[in-house]
């Protein structure tokens, strides 16, 4: 953990070989206890979850028959932003984690699951389950750090091009379930060389992710219009804000996982033979809770648990909220920091975070350094004035 | 094939372009998706029941009336369904004799004993509540009776009892005035060894002596606790027809063992069902085939079956390798795996797992015994 190590306040010194280890036992019994609890009560949620889901996204879709009249827009485009979000985050996300293979259903199992997104399920499994949850937060391998695009970390060189990242950021938000699908992809690397650009591979998931985004689009963009008739024009616009919405609670939520201050992030080198415990504890300090009611945990998809989530991927989604106590007591037994906060405070802190990344390490210091100067001058100019 | 023209074609086509159109309106999901919402037992639908009641039949004995979905094609008195419930929100699969002919109100019952170990069926017997969705097959089996009648004999133990009470009830309904004597029924001649541990443990047994009674059937009733354990030997003497006979048999795998050997012996025919696939052994390690390729792979309880597989040259899917995230898993169609983190045991028995196995996850499971992947 070198990044850490080199931290004035390295926030693991505390910790001994065998203490990591001992930590790793402690979360696999966690672990543990719930597989054992988990039964009917669990599958019975997570079809109510999606009965409910289905539901509000018919009726929906249906009051958007005659989105002409400005309160069916106002109400079919709330539900239908709402029903998104929830088949996203609690429903899909979780489906594809394999939180619920348990049950043996094939109709709710994450290797026959595909979602209202623009990533096709098996390129995003790949790029979420395999990549983001092993590499959590090591810079350079895990791609939902930043994207590719931005500056995540003080020891990351700066450039001018970051200086736009704020941008970037909103952008990225706006058009998020693109951007995924994009990062799933690897587009940016594999655009760049004529050789990664042509190979069949590459071309075959490029065309899975364009057939995928077809069928989203007609679906939103021409289907559902076509069918509200006269009011066509009202329709599109509400499946757009619908998904932009969508798409901004999304990027919002995913954002305060692992951007917002006292996040650890990690060095590729310092992954190299990482034990069990380590692994447990880079997860541990590479993300980040929101606080808050029932309600928005669970239109989070219960990534406002992020930390339990990242621990435990693949248990049920509800049962996080449960386990998070002793999760928390295990955070001070440790004498870690058990990273939460409040919706508003976490995406205000991730921005900040953003927009002080976008400039250079001294940006601010030097400003500091140079008012400090002018003061020093004043006040010799004053001292001297006062002695003359 | 009669190649479509004229209207049926254009009906056929415009079915479909309308299909096509429905599944564009609802990408990712099929229409059936959200029509299963609200009727869920439709034509068309994956095929499933309702459970409408539970009634008692002994201590540990129930029969389930389910209505089944409306693609249900029926069945032939002693076939038997395979039905999928959820036990502690685990789908699980099992076969049971469907126990009464076609009914005029279409809905279909099985006879379910709890057994101790027996996950589903103490499930159904105890736990289960009408109004339960359940997954069915169509009705399958060979285990029937000629239409043209005939002279048999049936030999059945325990639960075994259950396909025959299918045919019986189907031949010999039985009204609140007693046994029905049907035209279609003339022509059978049946006689009836039962065996069950005690009379109060028996299923159907107040059935079979009613029908025994009306002269229906000739019943031989044999319970262990009065009569001591049965020898295939005393067929002979109990029926003494034996030899104009075919014998059908439905029991424990013992049972039918010794009976094929009686009647081989004596050059008779003999007709058999058994539900219970004979389970593999749960142990340390064990061979893994790999169902596709036929490869064999030997590996100890401690090795992930990933690894020893690719170690071996399997090509094998796989991602994370610490059992986070799911790329790994593959459809275990029999035998059982160990889940190396919690020491759970996963079994697939063909038979009673449904699909092409019981997907898990290879990275993190051992081989617990002799187990086939379907990979």
């Amino acid at each position: 953990m070198t990044v850490l190590q080199k931290k004035t306040d390295n926030p693991i010194a505390h910790l001994t070989a065998e203490d990591i280890e001992q930590l790793g036992v402690e979360l696999d019994a966690i672990r543990q206890s719930v597989i054992e609890a988990r039964g009917a009560d669990d599958a019975a949620y997570i079809r109510r979850v999606i009965d409910a889901q289905r539901k509000l996204e018919l009726g929906s879709r249906a009051v958007l028959l005659v989105s002409l009249f400005p309160p069916a827009w106002i109400l079919g485009t709330a539900g239908l932003a709402v029903a998104k979000i929830i088949e996203n985050m609690e429903i899909g996300h979780n489906v594809l984690h394999g939180q619920w293979d348990w049950m043996r259903d094939p109709k709710i199992h994450s290797t026959t699951w595909e979602w209202d997104h623009a990533s096709p399920a098996e390129q995003w499994k790949h790029a979420h389950n395999e990549l983001h949850h092993n590499y959590t937060n090591v810079i350079g391998k895990d791609n939902d750090l930043g994207y590719g695009i931005m500056r995540v970390d003080e020891d990351q060189p700066w450039v001018p091009a970051f200086l736009a990242q704020p941008l970037w950021n909103f952008l990225n938000a706006c058009f998020f379930e693109y951007a995924i699908a994009a990062y799933d992809l690897e587009l940016g690397r594999n655009l760049r060389s004529k050789k990664r650009r042509r190979s069949p591979e590459f071309r075959g998931l490029a065309k899975q992710v364009l057939a995928k985004v077809r069928k989203q689009m007609t679906k939103d963009y021409l289907l559902h219009p076509a069918l509200s008739g006269p009011s066509f024009v009202t329709t599109l616009g509400a499946n757009a804000t619908a998904n932009l919405i969508r798409n901004l609670w999304a990027h919002s939520v995913i954002m305060c996982g692992h951007f917002p201050e006292g996040v650890q992030t990690f060095e590729r080198r310092s992954i190299e033979g990482e034990t069990h415990g380590e692994w447990y504890l880079r997860q541990m300090l590479g993300s980040a809770n929101i606080s808050g009611s029932k309600a928005m945990h669970f239109m989070t998809g219960n990534l406002s648990h992020q930390i339990e989530h990242h621990l435990f991927p693949d248990l049920p989604s509800k049962r996080y909220a449960e386990i998070a106590p002793q999760v928390e007591a295990l955070f001070d037994r440790y004498g870690l920091k058990y990273t939460t906060g409040s919706l508003p405070r976490q995406v205000a802190s991730a921005w900040k975070k953003v927009i002080r990344l976008s400039l250079p390490n001294d940006f601010g210091r030097r400003r500091v350094a140079e008012v400090q100067t002018m003061r020093d001058a004043r006040n010799e100019m004053a001292g001297a004035a006062a002695a003359a | 094939m009669i190649p479509l023209v004229g209207p049926t074609r254009r009906r056929q086509t415009l079915r479909h372009r309308l299909l096509r159109l429905a599944e564009r309106a609802t990408t990712p999901l099929l229409p059936a998706d959200y029509l299963d919402l609200f009727h869920p037992l439709r034509p068309g639908a994956d095929l499933r029941g309702r459970i409408i009641a539970i009634q008692p039949e002994t201590a540990d004995a129930a029969t389930i009336v389910i209505q089944p979905g409306a693609d249900w094609a029926g069945h032939v008195p002693g076939q038997y369904v395979r039905i999928g419930v959820d036990v502690d929100g685990v789908r699980q699969w099992r076969a049971y004799s469907l126990t009464h002919g076609p009914r005029a109100d279409g809905h279909i019952s099985v006879t379910v004993k709890a057994v101790p170990d027996g996950l589903v069926s103490s499930h159904l017997v105890r736990a289960a509540r009408p109004g339960t969705l359940i997954h069915l097959e169509q009705a399958a089996g060979e285990f029937m009776l000629p239409t043209d009648g005939g002279r048999f004999l049936f030999v059945t133990a325990g639960s075994g009892i259950t396909p025959v009470i299918g045919m019986l009830r189907n031949l010999f309904p039985v009204t609140d005035s007693g046994v029905v004597r049907l035209v279609r029924s003339a022509g059978y001649d049946i006689v009836v060894v039962h065996l069950a541990p005690s009379e109060p443990d028996s299923i159907f047994s107040a059935h079979l002596r009613e029908l025994d009674a009306a002269g229906a059937i000739r019943l031989v009733a044999h319970y262990t606790d009065v009569h001591g354990s049965l020898d295939v030997d005393d067929l002979d003497e109990l029926v003494p027809d034996l030899a104009e006979r075919g014998t059908l048999a439905c029991g424990p795998a013992g049972l039918l063992e010794a009976l094929r050997r009686h009647h081989d012996r004596r050059n008779l025919t003999l007709r058999t069902e058994q539900f219970r696939a004979p389970r593999v052994a749960v142990g340390e390690g064990g061979t893994v085939t790999f169902g596709r390729s036929g490869t064999e792979v030997v590996a100890d309880g401690a090795t992930p079956i990933l690894d020893a597989a690719e170690s071996a040259g399997v090509l094998m899917p796989s991602g994370c390798r610490m059992g986070i995230c799911y790329g790994c898993v593959l459809p275990l169609s029999s035998g059982s795996v160990r889940d190396l983190r919690t020491g759970e045991i996963t079994t697939a028995t063909p038979g009673e797992t449904a699909g092409r196995g019981v997907p898990v996850q290879t990275c993190i499971s051992a081989a617990a015994g002799t187990c086939e992947l379907d990979h």
